[in-house]
Order: C-alpha cells, then structure tokens, then sequence
C-alpha cells in the first residue's frame, strides 16, 4: 500500500488525493468550503486507506441506521399518516394529525404541566446544587466525605428514586407524610393534583442534584485563585466573592447545566412520573413523557397490526390492551385508596 | 489568603449535612422498610429502626417475584450496552480521527446527527424497527415485487438484543474518544509508522492502552445508564421473566385490591440499586472523570 507509507501527509499538499469525488459530489458532501475545512477532526499524522475505516465504520453506522434513521425517518413520516384501528390501510393527511393535536385539550395541559414541572425542578435542583457547591467550596476538611454522599443519587435509577419518594409521602405508611399530617397539612397526592406535581418534582430534583452540584465544584474550583486573592486584599468577605467574582465566572457551566436540566425535565423523567404518580390523581397531570402513553394509545393500531402478525400475537394483544385499561384501574385504585 | 470565619464554616457544614441527610434518609428507609415485617410496616407510625427481616424478605422477593431472574437481566443488558457501545464507538472514533477516505466526513456527520433526536422521541418507530428488523428489506420488497423479501421477518421482541442494540444506537461516545484521540501527539503515530507498523497495530497496541482510563470512566456511565433503564424495557418485554429489575419493582407496587407490600417492594428496590451504588462508591474517582468528560 504505497498510499499508507508516504507518511505525515500534510492536508495542503495532498491536495485531493485521498479524497476522490468530482466537483459537484464535493459540493455537496463537503460544503464546497476546499480541503482544509472539510480534514477538520483529522489528525495530522494520519493513514490513507478505505477498506479498514469502511470495516471500522460500518457496525456504527449499520446500528444507527436500523435504530436511528429508519425510526427517524418513519417518525416524521407517520406524523402526516393515519391508520384505522386494525392496521389495515394507511392513508395520507397532511397536517390532519397536528391540527387534532393543537385542539386537544388534554395536549395543552399536558404541554403547560410539563412546563412548570420542568421550570420548578430546574430552579429548585440548581439553586440547592449551588448552596451545596459554595459550602463545599468553601470548607476545607470533609470535602471528599460529602461528595461521595451527595453524588449517590447519580446511581439510583429515575424509577427508584420516584418509588421511594412515593413510598415516604405516601399518606398511609409514609413517615414523611405522617410527619407533614402531624403538623396538621393535609398531605395527599393521591387526591390533590398539586401535591402529585410537588411529589415528582422533588423526585426529580433529588435525582439531579449531583449532577448539577459536581459540574458546579468542577467550574468552582477552576477560578483563578489569583483574582479572588485580589478581592479579599480589597475586603471582600467569602460570600461577596461568591456572589461577584465566581458566580459571574462560572456562568458559562450554569447556562450548561440550564440547558441540561430543561433536556432532562422534558426528556429523561418519564420513569420518575411513571413509577411515582402515573399522571397523577385524576390522570390530569402528564409532566415530561407521561404524555407519551397517551401517545402510544393513539399508536395502538399500528402496534396491535405487528402484534396480530407475530405468533405470539395472543398475548401482545392481551398486553397492548392493558394500556387504555390503565386509566380504569387508575380510577379503580383511587377510589380504594379512600 | 487565610481568613477565620467560624460562623460560615459552621453554616456550611450544616448545609452539607442537611443535604447529607436528604440524600441518605430516603435510601436508608428503603432499607429500614425492607427488614420488616408486613403488620411492622402498617403500625403508625413506622419504625425508624432496621427489623430483622430483610433475610426472608429477600428469599420471598429472589422465589415470588423472580427477581433474580430480572437482576441477571439486568446485568446482562448493562454489560451489553456498555460493552456493545464502547466496541463500536472506539473503532469509530478510530476511523474518523486517523483515516484519510471519501465520505470521511458524511459518515462523521451521519454519526453527529444521532446525538439529536434521543430515544424518547423517536420510540414507536423505534419499537417496530425492534419488532421486526426486516422491516426496510419488506418495504424494499415491496417496492421491487420480492415475496422473499416482503415475508423476511426478525423479531427482537423479549430479547437481550433486542434490549441492548436500540440504546447502542448513539454517538456520544464516539464523541468522547474523537476528542479524546485529537488530544493525542501526532508523533506518536509517526513514530509507529516509522516502525513498520500496520493501523490496526498502531490502534491495538498504542491508542487502545492510553485511551484506557477514558474507557474505564465511560464504561461506569453507561454501565449506570444501561441499569437504570426503564422505558425502552418497559415497551419491549410482555413476557415477565425478560424484564430488567427497574421494570420488575413496578409490579411490586402495592395495588389497591391486595394487602399493600411496601416491604416485598423496598427490599426489591434495595437489591436493585445496590450494584450501581457499589459502582460509585468503590469507583468515585473514574465516575466523577466519565461523568464531567461525558457531560452525561
């Protein structure tokens, strides 16, 4: 292989050697922006072949295709489609199925849930990440004894966490809920929508925690030692320091960690609402995914359509069943419940 | 700079121990709740104290519920996701970074756009794609009129890979060691080639030993991911015994019509989050580098 052994190939003056496409493919696949732009991300010192990056390549992308683009793919496309109930015939219509979406009811006050849901987890689990990460900052001995405590959460699973929340403010054998009905406040989520939403969103927030509070000791501990000297040779106590020299320096990991903490809220707790509240006490409340069963229920025909062609066809269809009957049970349970 | 401020100091520890406790005390009843008995659990109000049941308990849990059936799910799947995403995204990164080929960046741009649309979004289609893998040769049969094509059928339905490949299908790792392999001196590569050797030596015996610790730090994020899955198991498994141990703790939630078993539950809950929280507690230092390098 002649090509590998011209060794520290520089990216100038290889021109378009390794890069063998005629000009309008090269438009297109490499924005037209010449060589120098298109090699960004490769290493200097690098190899010319085809065949052993093709091998090296291919499992990735063969598992993003199947997993990713065609499920992408067919996303976006079922979303202008309509399928009767038993999978039989597809048809087109266009934004018909956004329109339904806009005018349900239940979509917008699953959509403003979701919102304040989101918002109080983000504020209520960086503010306290953020008193933690200034005391911790601030002490020195016992650092390491703290973050091993306050970075457990990370591995407990979402559901864990919400069972074990819905476990202590559970109104008959929680301890906390007794505690709250000893100081004469009328705890119950299973009846009051608004302590269902205050339940998951400290799930929620107890969960994230650590990992908003170990980023915040990391961007904490990287200002500059210097300039905080500076500020207490000016008379600045530890909290002015916090609050005018680090916080601003820290912003850039803060807008970071806001980003992260929306993508988490509307994302990564549909196991915390589902194992905590199950939409809540009327089913009225549907934070982050838990909108999503509701989806799969309008997904149905299409999932009963795969089921009736499996084999075990029988007992998927017994299972998608259970989906829609969720609710009843729900109803079911509440009324147990009192 | 060496101030004298008790006062702080003291409020400081109370915060960290404020948080210490609300981070422990759900944990520990979970524990407490496991080692009593079913009328220990509905006395108000509750011990505060450990019971001596958490033995039985656990016997009832592993035979009644098959849990241990669904903790070795469990494991296999986070051993697979881990072991599965790390093969194929350090062989990735690998051919991105070091090779010169046409599409090198069409395919790197192909792999960049899966970090934008996450599983939740995407999983009804997702789950037929599981479903049936076929699914895009029987529409490519259709198309050409090939019976053969149209009936080919690959279910991973209650499978292990059809729990672990989906939640392979992602770049964040690839991600990880691209930039980690940037960071690496060029001279390294010159020199090995200057050797004689092939890339798949130089990937073997030089790239792979000093990406290692990367390597370690991310197994332990997406061994904790691939434990904690709920959703994409949830969908996939109607037979009981495939479900993994997040999925199985559901069941056990107490419903209304039967005596409420808080401590089956708890004890349940307390198995299954004990690899995971030994993973962090025993690792700290690597989880602590895999989480702030992943931004996972």
């Amino acid at each position: 292989m002649p090509a590998r052994n011209n060794t520290a190939a520089l990216p100038v003056a290889a021109g378009g050697g390794g890069l063998r496409l005629r000009w309008p493919l090269r438009r297109l696949f490499l924005k037209g922006t010449g060589d120098a732009q298109s090699e960004s991300g490769l290493k200097r010192a690098h190899f010319r072949e085809w065949r052993l990056p093709f091998w090296l390549l291919a499992p990735q992308l063969f598992i993003l295709l199947l997993f990713f683009f065609i499920p992408s793919i067919r996303a976006l496309i079922q979303a202008f489609q309509l399928t009767d109930p038993f999978g039989a015939t597809t048809q087109w219509v266009g934004f018909q199925n956004f329109e339904r979406l806009f005018r349900s009811g239940v979509y917008w006050s699953s959509a403003q849930v979701t919102l304040i849901f989101t918002i109080a987890q983000n504020v209520l689990a960086l503010s306290l990440a953020l008193l933690l990460a200034f005391a911790s900052n601030h002490i020195l001995r016992g650092r390491g004894a703290y973050r091993t405590v306050l970075l457990l959460p990370y591995a407990i699973a979402p559901a864990i966490a919400g069972i074990m929340l819905a476990f202590l403010f559970n109104p008959r054998v929680g301890p906390v809920a007794h505690m709250l009905q000893g100081l004469g406040f009328d705890w119950d989520p299973n009846r009051n929508s608004w302590h269902a939403l205050a339940l998951i969103v400290m799930a929620a927030s107890w969960k994230h925690i650590c990992y908003n509070y170990i980023f915040l000791v990391a961007a904490l501990m990287s200002v500059p030692q210097s300039i905080l000297e500076s500020a207490y040779l000016d008379g600045a106590g530890p909290i002015q320091r916090f609050l005018r020299i680090s916080l601003p320096m820290i912003t850039p990991t803060l807008f970071f960690l806001i980003v992260i903490n929306f993508v988490y809220g509307l994302f990564e707790t549909f196991a915390i609402v589902d194992a905590t509240t199950r939409g809540g006490p009327a089913g009225d409340l549907h934070p982050g995914l838990q909108g999503l069963s509701g989806r799969l229920r309008h997904a149905r025909p299409r999932l009963l359509r795969r089921a009736i062609r499996r084999a075990d066809g029988a007992r998927a269809v017994s299972d998608l069943r259970a989906v829609p009957l969720r609710g009843a049970s729900r109803e079911l349970q509440r009324l147990g419940r009192r | 700079m060496n101030e004298h401020t008790p006062i702080l100091d003291a409020v400081c520890h109370l915060i960290l121990l404020v948080g210490a406790a609300l981070v422990c005390l759900p944990i520990y009843f979970v524990f407490v709740t496991g080692s009593l008995s079913q009328p220990e659990i509905m006395r108000v109000p509750m011990s505060w104290l450990p019971g001596n049941q958490f033995l039985a308990n656990m016997q009832t849990v592993l035979s009644n519920a098959n849990f241990g059936r669904l903790l070795l799910n469990s494991f296999i799947m986070a051993t697979g996701i881990t072991a599965g995403k790390l093969a194929v995204s350090v062989i990735a990164a690998f051919a991105v970074t070091y090779f010169r080929f046409p599409f090198r960046m069409t395919a790197f741009w192909l792999i960049f756009m899966s970090l934008m649309l996450p599983i939740e979004v995407r999983i009804v289609p997702t789950y037929e794609s599981a479903a049936n893998v076929a699914l895009p040769l029987n529409i490519l049969g259709s198309w050409l009129g090939i019976q053969a094509l149209v009936d080919l059928d690959w279910n991973l339905v209650n499978t292990y890979s059809g729990l672990i490949l989906p939640l392979i299908a992602s770049a964040t790792a690839t991600f990880l060691f691209r930039q980690f392999f940037l960071t690496i001196p060029d001279e390294l590569c010159e020199a090995a080639r200057i050797d004689g050797a092939s890339p798949w030596q130089f990937f073997r015996l030089i790239l792979l030993p000093l990406s290692r610790s990367n390597i370690v730090a991310l197994a332990i994020i997406l061994f904790l991911t691939g434990w904690n899955q709920y959703l994409w198991p949830l969908l996939l498994t109607t037979e009981p015994e495939m479900a993994n141990a997040v999925v199985g703790l559901k069941k056990l939630m107490p419903q209304s019509d039967s005596l409420p078993t808080w401590h089956l539950l708890m004890n349940a809950a307390f198995l299954t989050m004990l690899p995971p929280t030994l993973v962090i507690l025993l690792l700290q230092r690597w989880f602590v580098k895999g989480l702030v390098d992943s931004g996972k």
